[in-house]
């Protein structure tokens, strides 16, 4: 479970998250919407405590990420906005490294790179250097080291961003899997199809607040639109930025 | 965490050579075209000097004679003391010029009337004093003209009842106090130069493709995230960048010690080795160097943001080795203290001195390694801490 209390954070005079607030619950998918710019990967790099909130905490299952920085950090996976790969080492090599850095050694490691190869779906290039991976492989392999820990909570910075739609419906059908086993899911997209497609819980950030929270049917009837993209667009107050 | 294998930094060491031995570019500069450059720059030029010294000593004088037949003897002199005589070319100012002859002995018709009377008989020789590589045929010739001119003068003053001494109030003898190694040991002044540059080669790529490369090719948040602190992720890219710099090191020095095994120095009395003592106590010497370089090609390739930009920056860096070199050759000093702890001009210096054939006081070694290695620390210190803050590990 994550939690986030009133997260404040400015790049000089610019407030990038003004005043954030959510609480992401184990075996939900949390989906964080907004228009580009309006916080959310400034939020999520809260979150994975890259960078530090000038007020306010946040939480991974209990432990302030402030407090025990790496202790969190062993309860996270993440897929960073920036997902490059060594491109000289095998798809298998890159996660067994990720491995390594979360403690795993022997045995334990190998065993969990099976486990994350086999769920992506990665068995047919495990050992081809990722240099000309495509797109959707390359996600796939970076995805696969984030989740070589078998962390508990995962965050996603925008994690169908340039994948075609068959690796997109295989991503979401990941995505709820993790979710069944009890996982809490993070993840954020300016898409909303994306987000109604898998959420069950919506964080709508605008301009660096929160501007509405809960599922999408609660939305709806908060806004009193039928229509989802309506609703969010009334909530934003510009439909500006939200189209796939 | 007991095991210090098990800190994170032994699998970024891991990961980051393994990286960099697949990579062709970085291995070849770390460990082939780097290493051999030297060496092979040095032995293609020691060669041609030896050769070039050897065929100036063996080589017969072809000397151009106008008038040879005006001064008999002094002919017969010259073909006693090894020059063949020839006849002149049509045009002996033109064949200086044109670079057809060294040198060019003129015997003037006034020659044999000089002689006779006991005055100074002129000769002259036709020369391009501006032609370095002519100096050593003018010379040859002029000593051996000096000298039949002496020997005459002995003769007339005995003739006549004098003794020749007293037309020699002074003899000079020099005593050149070179050993065949220290002669060697001026071509072995580039030595140095060539040790530390492989220094910096080896570690080159590695210190920008961890860094800059790391960025580049957006990696670097993702690595950041994990539970591992940033200074023990920046010391096992170091070490990497250290161990493929020392391995550069190690090879220009086996490079060297077989290139001098072939290079037939002592066959004009130079004495070029590296004995394999003298060998190890060259890499006590760059192995602080090399960590040196690693630290600060890291710091410098942290603030780049591009591979590109990167190299453009270490590749000035480039320049720095070369100094202390260049001021050594341009000013040779004899070494004081401070010079001994400063790092690069001390290795220059103590491998010169060795290279020369001399001991190095044990002083004067733990002088230069922990001066040196005290900066290299330093360096090193400010590196592993680069990433801490958020400005560099987010500056994409």
């Amino acid at each position: 479970m994550i939690v986030a209390e009133n997260l404040h954070r400015a790049f000089g005079a610019i407030e990038a998250v003004r005043e954030v607030s959510f609480r992401a619950e184990d075996g939900r998918i949390t989906g964080l919407l907004g228009p580009n710019g309006a916080g959310k990967t400034t939020t999520l790099r809260m979150l994975y405590a890259l960078l530090q909130p000038d007020r306010g905490r946040v939480t991974i299952d209990g432990i302030d990420t402030q407090r025990d920085i790496q202790g969190a950090r062993r309860r996270l996976g993440v897929l960073p906005d920036s997902r490059g790969l060594y491109k000289r080492l095998t798809a298998r090599e890159n996660i067994e490294y990720f491995g390594r850095l979360q403690g795993l050694r022997g045995t334990e490691l190998v065993s969990r790179t099976d486990a994350v190869i086999a769920a992506l779906g990665l068995g047919d290039i495990e050992h081809r250097r990722t240099e000309g991976f495509s797109q959707g492989q390359r996600v796939k392999t970076a995805i696969a080291r984030a989740l070589v820990h078998a962390p508990q909570n995962l965050l996603l910075d925008e994690p169908t961003n340039g994948l075609d739609v068959m690796a997109t419906r295989s991503l979401r059908a990941f995505l709820r899997e993790q979710r069944s086993a009890g996982r809490c899911i993070v993840f954020s997209s300016h898409i909303m199809q994306e987000v109604a497609a898998l959420c069950d819980y919506i964080v709508v950030v605008a301009q660096g607040r929160v501007v509405a929270s809960g599922s999408a049917e609660a939305l709806r009837e908060q806004t009193g639109e039928a229509n989802l993209e309506d609703a969010f667009v009334k909530i934003i107050g510009s439909g500006e930025g939200l189209m796939a | 965490m007991s095991n210090p294998l098990h800190g994170g930094w032994w699998t970024v060491f891991v990961k980051e050579v393994r990286e960099n031995l697949r990579d062709r570019r970085a291995l070849g500069m770390a460990l082939l075209y780097g290493p051999l450059f030297g060496p092979i720059l040095f032995a293609m030029m020691t060669s041609f000097i030896i050769g070039k010294q050897l065929d100036d000593a063996e080589k017969p004088l072809a000397l151009a004679v106008i008038g040879a037949e005006r001064a008999p003897n002094l002919i017969d002199f010259l073909s006693q003391q090894g020059v063949s005589v020839k006849p002149p070319p049509a045009d002996p100012d033109a064949a200086i010029q044109a670079q057809n002859e060294d040198v060019i002995l003129r015997i003037p018709e006034t020659f044999a009337e000089q002689w006779q009377d006991g005055t100074p008989a002129r000769l002259e020789l036709l020369v391009d004093e501006s032609r370095q590589q002519t100096h050593a045929a003018i010379n040859r010739v002029r000593g051996l003209l000096e000298r039949y001119s002496s020997q005459i003068a002995r003769l007339r003053l005995q003739l006549r009842g004098i003794d020749p001494q007293l037309g020699a109030p002074l003899l000079i003898a020099e005593h050149d106090l070179s050993t065949s190694q220290s002669r060697g040991g001026a071509l072995l002044a580039m030595l140095p130069y060539f040790l530390i540059l492989c220094a910096f080669l080896g570690g080159m790529y590695l210190a920008i493709d961890a860094t800059a490369g790391e960025r580049e090719r957006q990696s670097l948040e993702a690595l950041l995230i994990n539970p591992v602190p940033p200074t023990q992720i920046m010391a096992g890219k170091l070490a990497a960048t250290a161990v493929f710099a020392l391995a550069s090191v190690v090879n220009c020095i086996i490079a060297f010690m077989i290139g001098l095994h072939y290079i037939r120095g002592d066959e004009i009395g130079l004495n070029l080795t590296l004995a394999p003592t003298s060998a190890l106590l060259v890499l006590l010497l760059i192995a602080p160097v090399a960590l040196l370089a690693a630290a600060v090609q890291t710091i410098i390739a942290s603030f780049a943001r591009s591979f590109r930009e990167a190299q453009t920056y270490l590749q000035f860096l480039m320049i720095i080795p070369a100094i202390p070199s260049i001021l050594l050759v341009v000013n040779p000093i004899k070494a004081v203290t401070w010079m001994l702890a400063t790092p690069l001009l001390s290795q220059s210096l103590l491998i010169n001195q060795l290279a020369r054939g001399d001991d190095l006081a044990l002083l004067d070694i733990a002088l230069s390694v922990s001066g040196t290695l005290a900066a290299a620390l330093l360096a090193a210190l400010v590196a592993v801490r680069l990433y801490r803050g958020e400005r560099l590990a987010l500056a994409v």
